[in-house]
């Protein structure tokens, strides 16, 4: 994984609350045996019309939304399915941060492993961001702030082992596998 | 007991003593706690990018003998598809069947592929099995692994990475969650079911009241209700957003697991009950929130928008929520409106299926109140059995022909409609009155508008046409 350390973007807003792994990629489209291509079907249904024709009022859609990497949507996002599908997509879709009151648990987990950074703020700074769509933000990983244009920085919680694995770009898996002693010792006395 | 009487030092929940004895390394300030997996059961869809990750890496499955693989997701439920030339219409699903295939003789993985006589939804082939135990950890590449927290287990469902992770080492990285104790005093009453118990707490704590937590069900209503039925309850957890559900084992569980082809045996059933008796919460045991809920209030409950906190007692009127946007798409979604009665809303496709509601009580139920009827006209049902051998339990008890002769399809177990990554789709702007789990938009197919209810509501609904109170048709 690549190291996750600062990130500058304007936000694409989505105020929606509880949007649901079905929204962000539509079962349909989980019959793949890889991670890659995602990105075209992100939003999927939301996004095409029935004739698959781009719907020009969806947030995604419109000339604006070109080079945002940060999303930030309502509360609850990501809630449903465990699909790891979901932040493939928003990633591949070129999507590098979330930004909510609330983030569903597995969608988080998920997020964190392929460098897609969750990020949970206070009702009154996601106000702001829904009322401003299209700000530009800093995002910081060492120091767990979000810097809004304003000038107004707020900390967001991040986990110390999840902050540390985005700056080094250490994959959890390099580690568990560290640990096979003390699981063959677990294995051993269970 | 209420939770809060009198909290003891050192008395554990049910949860607490599952999580504490599968810690292979605690959690700290700097790392989250590695946590040990007894059981992994793995699926078609979830699984194939981990598979990759171990070939890329060079690392085998440390422990095929805790690991299971069925198809079910993608998998067609047509009989002839199934079992005859070519399983799979769809290309990428048959390919991802095949991979499974591949995936599983190369790395040695255990697999119930589509023509075994044990293959099904992998929720309910695992309890079914015995394989799913009290005391157990178990997770899946899906979020309702929570459903085999009714044994007892702590189970929950887990992204693709972390099938990797389980794949290579066994263990997980995680952080302790915190605990909720939703107490259910009293009894349900007749008509009303596991599923309207879980869809109204759901309609109690709302969609993400859950998160970050773990759930224990209790009571006396959680007491009667018989393993299924437990299922179900713990099923829907990931529905209130939380991680996992869990029940204490106790008779119910010993008498459903004693015997199952995959639970202990002699000696080591006599061992495993000594210490399955050990798990319940201890009394005084500290919860982090506490939930109260009466039974005997609940009704039949069906949902009326896009997610499952949006749902209501099947008699009462869509709630009004003027101001609310993202209230008013969903009913814009669903063809409805606010004020208006759900009772007597138009119903064109019934599916009784899915890891919620397809184990054989759920068909007996839905069956009993079908009998010497037929589904309305212009109506489809579909009955998608949890396993194979639910659908064989059911044809010898003759379920399949009070099925068919009603007007509904029998077919061969899978996901089928609940999640419509097969064919089995409901077609846009149709009204499906489902026993699944999810309402969310485009879930049965594009378009499709899902009410989710129970097999008795189900049934009830497909005989009329219309949105029905099951006890209607009971009491007649």
């Amino acid at each position: 994984m690549e190291p996750f350390k600062h990130l500058i973007s304007r936000t694409v807003v989505m105020p929606a609350a509880n949007i649901d792994t079905d929204q962000i990629i539509p079962a349909r489209f989980l019959t793949t045996t890889t991670r890659e291509g995602l990105g075209a079907r992100l939003f999927a249904d939301w996004r095409y019309d029935a004739e698959g024709r781009p719907r020009p009022d969806f947030v995604l859609n419109r000339p604006e939304a070109d080079g945002c990497r940060i999303l930030v949507a309502g509360r609850n996002f990501g809630c449903g399915s465990s699909r790891e599908h979901a932040p493939w997509a928003l990633t591949d879709y070129g999507f590098r941060a979330v930004i909510s009151t609330e983030i569903a648990d597995i969608f988080r987990n998920n997020s964190l492993k392929n460098g897609l950074l969750p990020v949970v703020v206070e009702p009154a700074v996601s106000d702001w961001l829904l009322a401003h769509p299209g700000s530009e933000l800093s995002l910081d990983v060492a120091t767990r702030t979000l810097t809004l244009p304003t000038g107004v920085a707020v900390e967001f919680p991040l986990e110390a082992f999840a902050q540390h694995c985005l700056l080094e770009g250490v994959d959890e898996l390099g580690y568990l596998l560290a640990r096979s002693a003390d699981i063959a010792a677990y294995e051993a006395q269970a | 007991m209420s939770a809060s009487s009198g909290t003891r030092a050192g008395a554990r929940t049910l949860f607490e003593k599952v999580w504490d004895s599968h810690i292979v390394s605690p959690q700290s300030a700097s790392a989250p706690a590695v946590l040990y997996v007894d059981l992994h059961l793995i699926h078609e869809v979830t699984s194939p990018q981990a598979f990759q990750v171990l070939r890329e890496r060079g690392l085998p499955v440390r422990r095929p003998d805790r690991t299971l693989a069925t198809m079910d997701h993608s998998t067609p439920t047509r009989a002839a598809a199934t079992l005859g030339g070519t399983p799979v219409a769809i290309d990428s699903a048959a390919r991802q069947v095949a991979t499974l295939e591949k995936n599983c003789a190369e790395f040695g993985v255990e697999l119930l592929s589509m023509s075994h006589a044990q293959r099904g939804i992998v929720h309910v082939i695992g309890p079914e099995l015995g394989l799913s135990q009290p005391g157990q950890t178990i997770v899946c590449g899906d979020s309702h692994t929570s459903t085999h927290g009714a044994v007892g287990a702590l189970a929950f469902g887990i992204g693709t990475t972390e099938v990797g992770h389980v794949f290579a080492t066994q263990c997980l990285l995680q952080r302790r969650p915190r605990s909720l104790s939703i107490e259910v005093k009293g009894r349900l009453r007749p008509g009303v079911t596991a599923k309207d118990l879980i869809l109204a707490i759901i309609g109690r704590i709302g969609v993400d009241g859950g998160t970050g937590h773990v759930i224990e069900y209790r009571g006396e209503a959680i007491r009667a209700l018989g393993m299924e039925e437990r299922m179900t309850v713990c099923n829907m957890s990931i529905e209130a957003g939380a991680r996992a559900g869990m029940i204490a084992p106790d008779e119910v569980t010993y008498e459903y697991l004693a015997g199952r082809a995959r639970a202990p045996h002699g000696v080591d059933w006599q061992r495993a009950l000594e210490r399955w008796r050990q798990l319940p919460s201890d009394p005084g045991a500290r919860f982090d929130r506490e939930v109260h809920l009466d039974a005997a209030q609940i009704e039949p409950m069906i949902t009326y928008g896009t997610n499952p906190g949006m749902v209501i007692p099947i008699s009462a009127q869509i709630p009004e929520r003027p101001g609310d946007p993202a209230f008013q798409r969903a009913l814009d979604y669903m063809g409805l409106s606010p004020g208006q009665p759900l009772k007597d809303q138009k119903v064109n496709v019934v599916f009784l299926g899915s890891c919620t509601n397809a184990r054989l009580s759920d068909l007996r139920g839905a069956a009993a109140l079908l009998r010497g009827r037929r589904i309305a006209r212009g109506l489809t049902m579909l009955v998608v059995p949890g396993s194979q051998e639910v659908k064989r339990q059911a044809e010898t008890e003759g379920l399949d022909r009070i099925f068919t002769e009603a007007g509904a399809e029998w077919r061969e177990s899978g996901c089928s409609m609940c999640i419509g990554m097969n064919g089995d789709l409901v077609p846009r702007g149709e009204y499906s009155v489902s026993t699944s789990n999810r309402n969310f938009e485009g879930r049965q197919g594009a378009g499709a508008r899902t009410l989710l209810a129970s097999p008795l509501t189900a049934a009830a609904c497909a005989v009329t046409g219309r949105v029905t109170d099951p006890r209607e048709l009971l009491n007649t």
